[in-house]
Protein backbone atom coordinates (compact mmCIF):
# COMPACT_ATOMS: atom_id res chain seq x y z
CA UNK A 1 0.00 0.00 0.00
CA UNK A 2 2.86 2.39 0.83
CA UNK A 3 4.50 1.51 -2.49
CA UNK A 4 1.23 2.38 -4.23
CA UNK A 5 1.29 5.92 -2.86
CA UNK A 6 5.02 6.60 -3.32
CA UNK A 7 5.09 5.11 -6.83
CA UNK A 8 1.94 6.99 -7.85
CA UNK A 9 3.46 10.20 -6.49
CA UNK A 10 6.75 9.78 -8.38
CA UNK A 11 5.05 8.77 -11.63
CA UNK A 12 2.54 11.63 -11.39
CA UNK A 13 5.44 14.07 -11.08
CA UNK A 14 6.85 12.67 -14.31
CA UNK A 15 3.54 13.27 -16.15
CA UNK A 16 3.25 16.81 -14.76
CA UNK A 17 6.82 17.57 -15.85
CA UNK A 18 6.07 16.31 -19.36
CA UNK A 19 2.92 18.46 -19.61
CA UNK A 20 4.74 21.57 -18.42
CA UNK A 21 7.36 21.00 -21.13
CA UNK A 22 4.85 21.27 -23.97
CA UNK A 23 5.07 25.02 -24.58
CA UNK A 24 1.76 25.23 -26.43
CA UNK A 25 -0.11 23.51 -23.60
CA UNK A 26 -0.37 26.61 -21.41
CA UNK A 27 -1.38 28.74 -24.38
CA UNK A 28 -4.14 26.35 -25.48
CA UNK A 29 -5.31 25.89 -21.89
CA UNK A 30 -5.68 29.64 -21.49
CA UNK A 31 -7.14 30.54 -24.87
CA UNK A 32 -9.50 27.65 -25.62
CA UNK A 33 -11.95 28.45 -22.79
CA UNK A 34 -11.93 32.10 -23.87
CA UNK A 35 -12.97 31.01 -27.34
CA UNK A 36 -15.70 28.68 -26.01
CA UNK A 37 -17.04 31.22 -23.55
CA UNK A 38 -17.13 34.11 -26.04
CA UNK A 39 -18.17 32.03 -29.09
CA UNK A 40 -20.98 30.05 -27.47
CA UNK A 41 -21.71 32.94 -25.13
CA UNK A 42 -22.40 35.24 -28.07
CA UNK A 43 -23.98 32.65 -30.33
CA UNK A 44 -26.60 31.52 -27.83
CA UNK A 45 -26.80 34.79 -25.87
CA UNK A 46 -30.53 35.21 -26.38
CA UNK A 47 -31.66 31.68 -25.45
CA UNK A 48 -32.12 32.87 -21.86
CA UNK A 49 -35.08 34.85 -23.18
CA UNK A 50 -36.91 31.64 -24.04
CA UNK A 51 -39.64 31.07 -21.45
CA UNK A 52 -38.62 28.25 -19.11
CA UNK A 53 -34.89 29.00 -19.32
CA UNK A 54 -34.17 29.83 -15.73
CA UNK A 55 -30.89 31.67 -15.68
CA UNK A 56 -29.86 35.28 -15.10
CA UNK A 57 -27.49 35.35 -18.03
CA UNK A 58 -26.24 32.84 -20.56
CA UNK A 59 -22.62 33.30 -19.45
CA UNK A 60 -23.71 32.35 -15.92
CA UNK A 61 -25.36 29.25 -17.35
CA UNK A 62 -22.53 28.44 -19.77
CA UNK A 63 -19.47 28.74 -17.48
CA UNK A 64 -19.99 25.41 -15.62
CA UNK A 65 -20.77 23.79 -18.99
CA UNK A 66 -17.46 24.93 -20.48
CA UNK A 67 -15.57 23.85 -17.35
CA UNK A 68 -16.95 20.33 -17.60
CA UNK A 69 -16.61 20.14 -21.37
CA UNK A 70 -12.93 21.07 -21.07
CA UNK A 71 -12.46 18.50 -18.30
CA UNK A 72 -14.17 15.84 -20.39
CA UNK A 73 -12.26 16.38 -23.62
CA UNK A 74 -8.92 16.92 -21.89
CA UNK A 75 -9.12 13.65 -20.01
CA UNK A 76 -10.60 11.68 -22.91
CA UNK A 77 -7.26 12.17 -24.72
CA UNK A 78 -5.26 10.87 -21.74
CA UNK A 79 -4.84 7.46 -23.38
CA UNK A 80 -2.60 8.93 -26.09
CA UNK A 81 0.18 9.19 -23.51
CA UNK A 82 0.08 5.50 -22.62
CA UNK A 83 0.10 4.53 -26.31
CA UNK A 84 3.24 6.61 -26.81
CA UNK A 85 4.81 4.93 -23.79
CA UNK A 86 3.83 1.48 -25.08
CA UNK A 87 5.36 2.19 -28.46
CA UNK A 88 8.62 3.43 -26.98
CA UNK A 89 8.99 0.55 -24.54
CA UNK A 90 8.50 2.74 -21.47
CA UNK A 91 5.74 0.52 -20.06
CA UNK A 92 7.78 -2.65 -20.57
CA UNK A 93 10.79 -1.03 -18.93
CA UNK A 94 8.63 -0.25 -15.90
CA UNK A 95 6.94 -3.66 -15.83
CA UNK A 96 10.37 -5.27 -15.48
CA UNK A 97 10.76 -3.38 -12.18
CA UNK A 98 8.89 -3.95 -8.88
CA UNK A 99 6.82 -0.78 -9.51
CA UNK A 100 3.29 -1.03 -8.14
CA UNK A 101 1.13 -2.07 -11.12
CA UNK A 102 -1.91 -0.02 -10.10
CA UNK A 103 0.30 3.07 -9.82
CA UNK A 104 1.01 2.98 -13.55
CA UNK A 105 -2.67 3.77 -14.17
CA UNK A 106 -3.35 5.76 -10.99
CA UNK A 107 -0.59 8.26 -11.78
CA UNK A 108 -2.11 8.98 -15.20
CA UNK A 109 -5.56 9.40 -13.65
CA UNK A 110 -4.19 11.68 -10.91
CA UNK A 111 -2.40 13.73 -13.54
CA UNK A 112 -5.62 14.14 -15.52
CA UNK A 113 -7.52 15.22 -12.40
CA UNK A 114 -4.85 17.79 -11.53
CA UNK A 115 -4.78 19.16 -15.06
CA UNK A 116 -8.56 19.51 -14.95
CA UNK A 117 -8.37 21.43 -11.65
CA UNK A 118 -5.90 23.93 -13.06
CA UNK A 119 -8.00 24.45 -16.18
CA UNK A 120 -11.19 24.77 -14.14
CA UNK A 121 -9.72 27.57 -12.01
CA UNK A 122 -8.71 29.42 -15.18
CA UNK A 123 -12.19 29.08 -16.68
CA UNK A 124 -13.93 30.17 -13.46
CA UNK A 125 -11.82 33.33 -13.42
CA UNK A 126 -12.53 33.99 -17.10
CA UNK A 127 -16.24 33.39 -16.58
CA UNK A 128 -16.25 35.88 -13.73
CA UNK A 129 -14.49 38.46 -15.91
CA UNK A 130 -17.18 37.92 -18.56
CA UNK A 131 -19.97 38.43 -16.04
CA UNK A 132 -20.66 35.13 -14.31
CA UNK A 133 -20.78 35.07 -10.51
CA UNK A 134 -19.95 32.25 -8.12
CA UNK A 135 -22.65 32.66 -5.52
CA UNK A 136 -21.61 29.38 -3.92
CA UNK A 137 -18.38 31.05 -2.73
CA UNK A 138 -15.16 29.17 -1.95
CA UNK A 139 -17.16 26.03 -1.18
CA UNK A 140 -18.77 26.31 -4.59
CA UNK A 141 -15.42 26.64 -6.34
CA UNK A 142 -14.00 23.64 -4.47
CA UNK A 143 -17.08 21.59 -5.34
CA UNK A 144 -16.71 22.50 -9.02
CA UNK A 145 -13.04 21.49 -8.97
CA UNK A 146 -13.92 18.20 -7.30
CA UNK A 147 -16.71 17.45 -9.78
CA UNK A 148 -14.46 18.26 -12.73
CA UNK A 149 -11.62 16.18 -11.29
CA UNK A 150 -13.88 13.19 -10.72
CA UNK A 151 -15.19 13.37 -14.27
CA UNK A 152 -11.62 13.80 -15.57
CA UNK A 153 -10.38 10.87 -13.49
CA UNK A 154 -13.17 8.63 -14.79
CA UNK A 155 -12.72 9.47 -18.45
CA UNK A 156 -8.92 9.32 -18.30
CA UNK A 157 -9.22 5.83 -16.77
CA UNK A 158 -11.55 4.78 -19.61
CA UNK A 159 -9.28 6.39 -22.18
CA UNK A 160 -6.22 4.59 -20.78
CA UNK A 161 -8.15 1.32 -20.71
CA UNK A 162 -9.23 1.68 -24.33
CA UNK A 163 -5.65 2.62 -25.26
CA UNK A 164 -4.31 -0.54 -23.59
CA UNK A 165 -6.84 -2.71 -25.42
CA UNK A 166 -6.45 -1.16 -28.87
CA UNK A 167 -2.81 0.06 -28.65
CA UNK A 168 -3.40 2.26 -31.68
CA UNK A 169 -3.69 6.02 -31.75
CA UNK A 170 -6.03 5.93 -34.74
CA UNK A 171 -8.54 3.73 -32.91
CA UNK A 172 -8.54 5.93 -29.83
CA UNK A 173 -9.00 9.05 -31.96
CA UNK A 174 -11.96 7.45 -33.76
CA UNK A 175 -13.61 6.43 -30.48
CA UNK A 176 -13.20 9.87 -28.91
CA UNK A 177 -14.60 11.54 -32.03
CA UNK A 178 -17.53 9.15 -31.99
CA UNK A 179 -18.49 9.71 -28.35
CA UNK A 180 -17.14 13.19 -27.65
CA UNK A 181 -19.76 15.55 -29.05
CA UNK A 182 -22.83 13.35 -28.38
CA UNK A 183 -21.90 13.09 -24.69
CA UNK A 184 -21.41 16.87 -24.56
CA UNK A 185 -24.74 17.65 -26.21
CA UNK A 186 -26.62 14.99 -24.25
CA UNK A 187 -26.09 17.25 -21.26
CA UNK A 188 -27.21 20.63 -20.00
CA UNK A 189 -23.84 22.16 -20.92
CA UNK A 190 -25.48 24.49 -23.46
CA UNK A 191 -29.22 24.06 -23.01
CA UNK A 192 -31.53 23.98 -20.01
CA UNK A 193 -32.97 20.61 -19.15
CA UNK A 194 -36.58 21.86 -19.29
CA UNK A 195 -36.16 22.88 -22.92
CA UNK A 196 -34.67 19.57 -24.07
CA UNK A 197 -36.72 17.07 -26.08
CA UNK A 198 -37.92 14.30 -23.76
CA UNK A 199 -35.69 11.58 -25.18
CA UNK A 200 -32.56 13.71 -24.81
CA UNK A 201 -33.50 14.56 -21.24
CA UNK A 202 -33.94 10.83 -20.60
CA UNK A 203 -30.56 9.87 -22.08
CA UNK A 204 -28.84 12.75 -20.30
CA UNK A 205 -29.84 11.28 -16.94
CA UNK A 206 -27.37 8.44 -17.48
CA UNK A 207 -24.57 10.64 -18.81
CA UNK A 208 -21.67 11.33 -16.39
CA UNK A 209 -20.92 14.56 -18.31
CA UNK A 210 -24.44 15.74 -17.51
CA UNK A 211 -24.06 14.80 -13.83
CA UNK A 212 -20.93 16.92 -13.62
CA UNK A 213 -22.49 19.88 -15.45
CA UNK A 214 -25.60 19.86 -13.24
CA UNK A 215 -23.56 19.45 -10.07
CA UNK A 216 -21.20 22.26 -11.08
CA UNK A 217 -24.07 24.59 -11.95
CA UNK A 218 -25.75 23.96 -8.58
CA UNK A 219 -22.43 24.50 -6.79
CA UNK A 220 -21.89 27.75 -8.66
CA UNK A 221 -25.28 29.04 -7.60
CA UNK A 222 -24.75 27.67 -4.10
CA UNK A 223 -28.47 26.96 -3.72
CA UNK A 224 -29.00 23.24 -3.98
CA UNK A 225 -26.12 21.55 -2.13
CA UNK A 226 -28.02 18.27 -1.76
CA UNK A 227 -28.14 18.02 -5.52
CA UNK A 228 -24.39 18.78 -5.79
CA UNK A 229 -23.58 16.05 -3.28
CA UNK A 230 -25.71 13.46 -5.03
CA UNK A 231 -24.08 14.19 -8.40
CA UNK A 232 -20.70 13.88 -6.70
CA UNK A 233 -21.69 10.47 -5.35
CA UNK A 234 -22.79 9.37 -8.82
CA UNK A 235 -19.47 10.55 -10.29
CA UNK A 236 -17.54 8.73 -7.59
CA UNK A 237 -19.32 5.53 -8.58
CA UNK A 238 -18.46 6.31 -12.21
CA UNK A 239 -14.76 6.71 -11.29
CA UNK A 240 -14.78 3.36 -9.50
CA UNK A 241 -16.33 1.58 -12.47
CA UNK A 242 -13.93 3.29 -14.89
CA UNK A 243 -10.98 2.46 -12.64
CA UNK A 244 -12.02 -1.19 -12.54
CA UNK A 245 -12.29 -1.23 -16.33
CA UNK A 246 -8.80 0.22 -16.79
CA UNK A 247 -7.14 -2.20 -14.36
CA UNK A 248 -8.84 -5.10 -16.17
CA UNK A 249 -7.62 -3.70 -19.49
CA UNK A 250 -4.12 -3.58 -18.01
CA UNK A 251 -4.38 -7.26 -17.05
CA UNK A 252 -5.45 -8.13 -20.58
CA UNK A 253 -2.47 -6.19 -21.92
CA UNK A 254 -0.04 -8.03 -19.65
CA UNK A 255 -1.49 -11.43 -20.47
CA UNK A 256 -1.33 -10.87 -24.21
CA UNK A 257 2.26 -9.56 -24.13
CA UNK B 1 24.01 -21.90 -8.29
CA UNK B 2 23.72 -20.74 -11.88
CA UNK B 3 22.66 -17.13 -12.34
CA UNK B 4 20.20 -18.19 -15.03
CA UNK B 5 18.88 -21.64 -15.74
CA UNK B 6 16.51 -22.32 -18.63
CA UNK B 7 14.99 -25.75 -19.30
CA UNK B 8 12.92 -26.72 -22.34
CA UNK B 9 11.24 -23.35 -22.57
CA UNK B 10 8.43 -23.06 -25.10
CA UNK B 11 6.24 -20.14 -26.10
CA UNK B 12 3.46 -19.87 -28.62
CA UNK B 13 1.95 -16.42 -29.10
CA UNK B 14 -1.78 -15.94 -29.37
CA UNK B 15 -1.47 -15.32 -33.09
CA UNK B 16 -0.12 -18.86 -33.43
CA UNK B 17 3.54 -17.98 -33.91
CA UNK B 18 5.70 -20.62 -32.25
CA UNK B 19 8.50 -18.41 -30.94
CA UNK B 20 10.26 -21.00 -28.75
CA UNK B 21 10.30 -24.76 -29.29
CA UNK B 22 12.29 -25.95 -26.30
CA UNK B 23 15.14 -23.63 -25.35
CA UNK B 24 17.68 -24.74 -22.70
CA UNK B 25 20.87 -23.13 -21.45
CA UNK B 26 22.65 -22.13 -18.25
CA UNK B 27 24.49 -18.92 -17.43
CA UNK B 28 27.08 -18.96 -14.65
CA UNK B 29 27.59 -16.09 -12.18
CA UNK B 30 29.76 -13.28 -13.56
CA UNK B 31 29.64 -14.53 -17.11
CA UNK B 32 28.76 -12.63 -20.29
CA UNK B 33 26.48 -15.00 -22.12
CA UNK B 34 25.20 -14.36 -25.63
CA UNK B 35 22.13 -15.58 -27.46
CA UNK B 36 23.10 -15.40 -31.12
CA UNK B 37 20.68 -15.85 -33.96
CA UNK B 38 18.85 -14.15 -36.81
CA UNK B 39 15.83 -11.89 -36.27
CA UNK B 40 12.81 -13.94 -35.28
CA UNK B 41 14.86 -16.83 -33.87
CA UNK B 42 13.35 -16.40 -30.40
CA UNK B 43 16.10 -14.45 -28.62
CA UNK B 44 13.97 -11.52 -27.50
CA UNK B 45 11.13 -13.79 -26.44
CA UNK B 46 13.54 -15.71 -24.22
CA UNK B 47 14.77 -12.51 -22.59
CA UNK B 48 11.22 -11.19 -22.16
CA UNK B 49 10.26 -14.39 -20.34
CA UNK B 50 13.32 -14.11 -18.08
CA UNK B 51 12.52 -10.44 -17.36
CA UNK B 52 8.94 -11.51 -16.35
CA UNK B 53 7.34 -9.51 -19.18
CA UNK B 54 5.70 -12.50 -20.76
CA UNK B 55 4.72 -15.96 -19.54
CA UNK B 56 6.37 -19.12 -20.85
CA UNK B 57 4.29 -21.91 -22.35
CA UNK B 58 6.04 -25.03 -21.04
CA UNK B 59 9.37 -25.56 -19.37
CA UNK B 60 11.02 -23.82 -16.46
CA UNK B 61 13.33 -20.87 -16.03
CA UNK B 62 14.97 -19.45 -12.92
CA UNK B 63 16.87 -16.20 -12.50
CA UNK B 64 19.00 -15.88 -9.35
CA UNK B 65 17.08 -18.89 -8.06
CA UNK B 66 13.68 -17.22 -8.51
CA UNK B 67 11.20 -18.99 -10.77
CA UNK B 68 9.79 -16.83 -13.57
CA UNK B 69 6.24 -18.07 -13.01
CA UNK B 70 5.97 -18.45 -9.23
CA UNK B 71 8.26 -15.62 -8.08
CA UNK B 72 8.40 -12.82 -10.67
CA UNK B 73 8.71 -10.19 -7.90
CA UNK B 74 11.96 -11.79 -6.72
CA UNK B 75 13.40 -11.53 -10.22
CA UNK B 76 12.37 -7.88 -10.76
CA UNK B 77 14.33 -6.76 -7.72
CA UNK B 78 17.56 -8.34 -8.87
CA UNK B 79 17.72 -7.70 -12.62
CA UNK B 80 18.37 -4.80 -14.93
CA UNK B 81 16.53 -5.03 -18.23
CA UNK B 82 17.55 -2.98 -21.26
CA UNK B 83 15.15 -3.61 -24.10
CA UNK B 84 15.77 -3.14 -27.78
CA UNK B 85 13.14 -0.36 -27.77
CA UNK B 86 15.05 1.61 -25.14
CA UNK B 87 12.13 2.56 -22.88
CA UNK B 88 13.65 5.83 -21.76
CA UNK B 89 11.23 8.74 -21.44
CA UNK B 90 12.32 11.09 -24.24
CA UNK B 91 10.60 14.07 -22.65
CA UNK B 92 12.56 13.77 -19.45
CA UNK B 93 16.22 14.58 -18.86
CA UNK B 94 18.81 11.87 -18.40
CA UNK B 95 18.97 12.60 -14.70
CA UNK B 96 15.17 12.61 -14.24
CA UNK B 97 14.95 9.25 -15.97
CA UNK B 98 17.61 7.75 -13.73
CA UNK B 99 16.10 9.18 -10.54
CA UNK B 100 12.62 7.86 -11.37
CA UNK B 101 14.04 4.46 -12.30
CA UNK B 102 15.91 4.37 -8.96
CA UNK B 103 12.71 5.31 -7.12
CA UNK B 104 10.57 2.59 -8.68
CA UNK B 105 13.40 0.09 -8.14
CA UNK B 106 13.28 0.92 -4.41
CA UNK B 107 16.77 2.38 -4.12
CA UNK B 108 16.86 4.03 -0.65
CA UNK B 109 16.16 7.78 -1.14
CA UNK B 110 19.37 8.75 0.70
CA UNK B 111 21.45 6.86 -1.89
CA UNK B 112 19.69 7.93 -5.07
CA UNK B 113 21.63 11.12 -5.74
CA UNK B 114 25.01 9.51 -5.21
CA UNK B 115 24.21 6.50 -7.39
CA UNK B 116 22.75 8.61 -10.20
CA UNK B 117 25.75 10.96 -10.23
CA UNK B 118 28.11 8.01 -10.21
CA UNK B 119 26.36 6.32 -13.12
CA UNK B 120 26.12 9.51 -15.17
CA UNK B 121 29.87 9.85 -14.74
CA UNK B 122 30.44 6.24 -15.68
CA UNK B 123 28.47 6.52 -18.94
CA UNK B 124 30.04 9.95 -19.57
CA UNK B 125 26.74 11.81 -19.60
CA UNK B 126 27.41 14.18 -16.70
CA UNK B 127 27.38 17.20 -19.00
CA UNK B 128 24.22 16.14 -20.82
CA UNK B 129 22.48 14.98 -17.63
CA UNK B 130 20.04 17.88 -17.53
CA UNK B 131 19.19 17.92 -21.22
CA UNK B 132 16.10 16.15 -22.58
CA UNK B 133 16.84 12.61 -23.78
CA UNK B 134 15.07 13.61 -27.01
CA UNK B 135 18.15 15.68 -27.86
CA UNK B 136 20.61 12.79 -27.28
CA UNK B 137 22.45 11.01 -30.11
CA UNK B 138 21.94 7.29 -30.67
CA UNK B 139 25.05 6.39 -28.72
CA UNK B 140 24.14 8.65 -25.79
CA UNK B 141 20.68 7.09 -25.65
CA UNK B 142 22.14 3.61 -25.55
CA UNK B 143 24.43 4.67 -22.71
CA UNK B 144 21.55 6.15 -20.71
CA UNK B 145 19.60 2.91 -21.37
CA UNK B 146 22.40 0.87 -19.87
CA UNK B 147 22.75 3.24 -16.92
CA UNK B 148 18.99 2.80 -16.30
CA UNK B 149 19.52 -0.95 -16.10
CA UNK B 150 22.29 -0.54 -13.53
CA UNK B 151 20.79 2.09 -11.24
CA UNK B 152 19.86 -0.39 -8.49
CA UNK B 153 23.13 -2.33 -8.71
CA UNK B 154 21.53 -5.53 -10.05
CA UNK B 155 23.41 -8.82 -10.12
CA UNK B 156 22.13 -9.68 -13.60
CA UNK B 157 21.79 -7.42 -16.61
CA UNK B 158 19.72 -8.31 -19.68
CA UNK B 159 20.72 -6.50 -22.87
CA UNK B 160 18.40 -7.14 -25.78
CA UNK B 161 20.17 -6.27 -29.05
CA UNK B 162 22.26 -3.54 -27.43
CA UNK B 163 23.99 -2.39 -30.61
CA UNK B 164 21.25 -2.77 -33.23
CA UNK B 165 20.79 0.42 -35.20
CA UNK B 166 24.03 1.98 -34.03
CA UNK B 167 26.68 3.15 -36.46
CA UNK B 168 29.96 1.16 -36.45
CA UNK B 169 31.89 3.72 -34.40
CA UNK B 170 29.23 3.93 -31.70
CA UNK B 171 29.04 0.15 -31.67
CA UNK B 172 32.78 -0.15 -31.11
CA UNK B 173 32.55 2.40 -28.28
CA UNK B 174 29.73 0.41 -26.69
CA UNK B 175 31.79 -2.78 -26.88
CA UNK B 176 34.47 -0.99 -24.88
CA UNK B 177 31.83 0.07 -22.35
CA UNK B 178 30.55 -3.47 -22.02
CA UNK B 179 34.10 -4.73 -21.58
CA UNK B 180 34.62 -2.29 -18.73
CA UNK B 181 31.27 -3.36 -17.30
CA UNK B 182 32.66 -6.84 -17.00
CA UNK B 183 35.87 -5.51 -15.48
CA UNK B 184 34.39 -2.98 -13.02
CA UNK B 185 31.35 -4.83 -11.72
CA UNK B 186 30.86 -8.45 -10.84
CA UNK B 187 27.89 -8.64 -13.12
CA UNK B 188 26.24 -11.46 -15.01
CA UNK B 189 25.19 -10.30 -18.48
CA UNK B 190 22.79 -12.01 -20.84
CA UNK B 191 22.84 -10.31 -24.21
CA UNK B 192 21.18 -11.08 -27.49
CA UNK B 193 22.66 -10.14 -30.82
CA UNK B 194 22.43 -10.97 -34.46
CA UNK B 195 25.98 -9.81 -35.10
CA UNK B 196 28.38 -12.75 -35.25
CA UNK B 197 31.45 -10.62 -34.61
CA UNK B 198 29.77 -9.04 -31.59
CA UNK B 199 29.04 -12.39 -30.01
CA UNK B 200 32.59 -13.52 -30.77
CA UNK B 201 34.11 -10.39 -29.29
CA UNK B 202 31.99 -9.92 -26.17
CA UNK B 203 30.76 -13.26 -24.94
CA UNK B 204 32.43 -15.68 -22.57
CA UNK B 205 29.97 -18.28 -23.77
CA UNK B 206 27.12 -18.24 -26.22
CA UNK B 207 24.21 -20.24 -27.51
CA UNK B 208 23.21 -20.19 -31.15
CA UNK B 209 19.44 -19.93 -31.45
CA UNK B 210 17.69 -20.89 -34.64
CA UNK B 211 13.95 -21.26 -35.21
CA UNK B 212 13.09 -21.31 -31.52
CA UNK B 213 15.77 -23.78 -30.45
CA UNK B 214 19.30 -23.67 -29.11
CA UNK B 215 21.34 -25.53 -31.70
CA UNK B 216 24.69 -25.38 -29.91
CA UNK B 217 26.19 -23.83 -26.78
CA UNK B 218 29.82 -23.18 -25.76
CA UNK B 219 32.67 -20.68 -25.69
CA UNK B 220 33.35 -18.96 -29.03
CA UNK B 221 36.78 -20.62 -29.16
CA UNK B 222 35.50 -24.11 -28.40
CA UNK B 223 32.76 -23.75 -30.97
CA UNK B 224 35.21 -22.64 -33.62
CA UNK B 225 37.74 -25.33 -32.67
CA UNK B 226 35.08 -27.97 -33.16
CA UNK B 227 34.77 -26.98 -36.78
CA UNK B 228 37.16 -29.08 -38.82
CA UNK B 229 39.43 -27.50 -41.37
CA UNK B 230 39.76 -24.04 -42.87
CA UNK B 231 37.63 -22.02 -45.22
CA UNK B 232 38.89 -21.04 -48.65
CA UNK B 233 36.79 -18.51 -50.54
CA UNK B 234 37.44 -18.35 -54.28
CA UNK B 235 35.99 -15.54 -56.33
CA UNK B 236 35.51 -16.97 -59.81
CA UNK B 237 34.21 -15.80 -63.14
CA UNK B 238 31.15 -17.47 -64.55
CA UNK B 239 28.84 -20.00 -62.97
CA UNK B 240 29.74 -20.72 -59.35
CA UNK B 241 27.65 -23.91 -59.27
CA UNK B 242 29.72 -25.34 -62.10
CA UNK B 243 32.91 -24.27 -60.32
CA UNK B 244 31.70 -26.01 -57.17
CA UNK B 245 31.16 -29.25 -59.09
CA UNK B 246 34.74 -29.30 -60.34
CA UNK B 247 36.09 -28.95 -56.78
CA UNK B 248 33.79 -31.30 -54.93
CA UNK B 249 35.67 -34.55 -55.61
CA UNK B 250 39.15 -33.31 -54.77
CA UNK B 251 41.05 -34.92 -51.93
CA UNK B 252 40.86 -33.22 -48.50
CA UNK B 253 37.90 -31.05 -49.57
CA UNK B 254 35.04 -31.63 -47.13
CA UNK B 255 32.40 -29.38 -48.53
CA UNK B 256 31.91 -26.81 -51.31
CA UNK B 257 29.18 -24.18 -51.32
CA UNK B 258 28.57 -21.89 -54.31
CA UNK B 259 26.82 -18.59 -53.55
CA UNK B 260 26.61 -16.91 -56.93
CA UNK B 261 29.68 -14.71 -56.53
CA UNK B 262 32.21 -17.06 -55.03
CA UNK B 263 32.78 -20.67 -54.06
CA UNK B 264 33.37 -21.45 -50.41
CA UNK B 265 35.38 -24.61 -49.80
CA UNK B 266 35.88 -26.25 -46.45
CA UNK B 267 39.25 -28.00 -46.59
CA UNK B 268 41.60 -29.90 -44.25
CA UNK B 269 44.64 -27.60 -44.55
CA UNK B 270 44.02 -24.32 -46.26
CA UNK B 271 47.54 -23.38 -47.29
CA UNK B 272 48.16 -26.75 -48.92
CA UNK B 273 44.77 -26.83 -50.64
CA UNK B 274 44.86 -23.47 -52.40
CA UNK B 275 47.19 -24.44 -55.31
CA UNK B 276 45.21 -27.63 -55.80
CA UNK B 277 41.88 -25.77 -55.91
CA UNK B 278 43.12 -23.09 -58.31
CA UNK B 279 44.64 -25.68 -60.62
CA UNK B 280 41.42 -27.69 -60.70
CA UNK B 281 39.39 -24.62 -61.61
CA UNK B 282 41.77 -23.53 -64.36
CA UNK B 283 41.76 -27.02 -65.80
CA UNK B 284 37.95 -26.66 -66.13
CA UNK B 285 38.48 -23.30 -67.84
CA UNK B 286 37.24 -21.20 -64.91
CA UNK B 287 39.27 -18.08 -64.11
CA UNK B 288 39.96 -17.19 -60.47
CA UNK B 289 39.96 -13.52 -59.42
CA UNK B 290 40.68 -13.73 -55.76
CA UNK B 291 41.42 -16.33 -53.11
CA UNK B 292 41.05 -15.80 -49.37
CA UNK B 293 41.86 -18.21 -46.58
CA UNK B 294 40.17 -17.95 -43.21
CA UNK B 295 40.26 -19.85 -39.96
CA UNK B 296 36.84 -21.09 -38.83
CA UNK B 297 34.54 -18.26 -37.74
CA UNK B 298 31.22 -18.29 -35.91
CA UNK B 299 29.73 -18.03 -39.37
CA UNK B 300 31.07 -21.51 -40.07
CA UNK B 301 29.84 -22.74 -36.69
CA UNK B 302 26.41 -21.44 -37.55
CA UNK B 303 26.47 -23.13 -40.95
CA UNK B 304 27.59 -26.41 -39.43
CA UNK B 305 24.78 -26.59 -36.87
CA UNK B 306 21.88 -25.08 -38.76
CA UNK B 307 22.64 -26.24 -42.28
CA UNK B 308 22.31 -22.76 -43.72
CA UNK B 309 24.52 -19.70 -44.03
CA UNK B 310 24.08 -16.96 -41.48
CA UNK B 311 21.93 -14.04 -42.49
CA UNK B 312 20.64 -11.65 -39.87
CA UNK B 313 17.25 -11.36 -41.50
CA UNK B 314 16.91 -15.05 -42.36
CA UNK B 315 13.93 -15.86 -40.19
CA UNK B 316 11.99 -12.86 -41.44
CA UNK B 317 12.43 -13.97 -45.01
CA UNK B 318 11.27 -17.45 -44.13
CA UNK B 319 8.16 -16.06 -42.48
CA UNK B 320 7.31 -14.04 -45.54
CA UNK B 321 7.92 -16.96 -47.88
Amino acid sequence: MITFFTDTYHLTLRHIRTTLRIPIWLFVTLTQPVIWLTLYGQLFRRVVEIPGFEADSYIQFLTPGVIIMTAFFGSAWAGMGIIEDLQHGVIDRMLATPVNRASLIAARVAHAALTVSVQSVIIIVLGMILGASVQGGVGGVLAILLLGSLLGAGFSAISNGVALLTRREETLIAIINFFGLPLTFLSTAFMASDLMPGWIRFLAQGNPVNWAVNGARDAMLGQNWASTWSYMALLLAFVLVAGFFSTQAFRVYQRSA
Amino acid sequence: MDAISVRNLTKTYRNGVEALRGVSFNVAQGEIFGLLGPNGAGKSTTVRILATLTQPGDGTATVNGHDVVSDPAGIRRSIGYVAQASGVDRWGTGRENLVLQAQILRVPPSEIKRRVDELLEWVELTEAADKLVNTYSGGMRRRIDIAMGLVHDPSILFLDEPTTGLDPETRAALWTDLDSLRRDRQLTVLLTTHYLEEADHLCDRLAIVDQGKVVVEGTPNDLKAAIRGDTVTLEVEGDTAEAARSLRDLEDVYEVIPNGVSVIANVARGAAAIPQLVTALERSGIGVHEVTLSRPSLDDVYLQYTGHRYSAGAADQRKEA
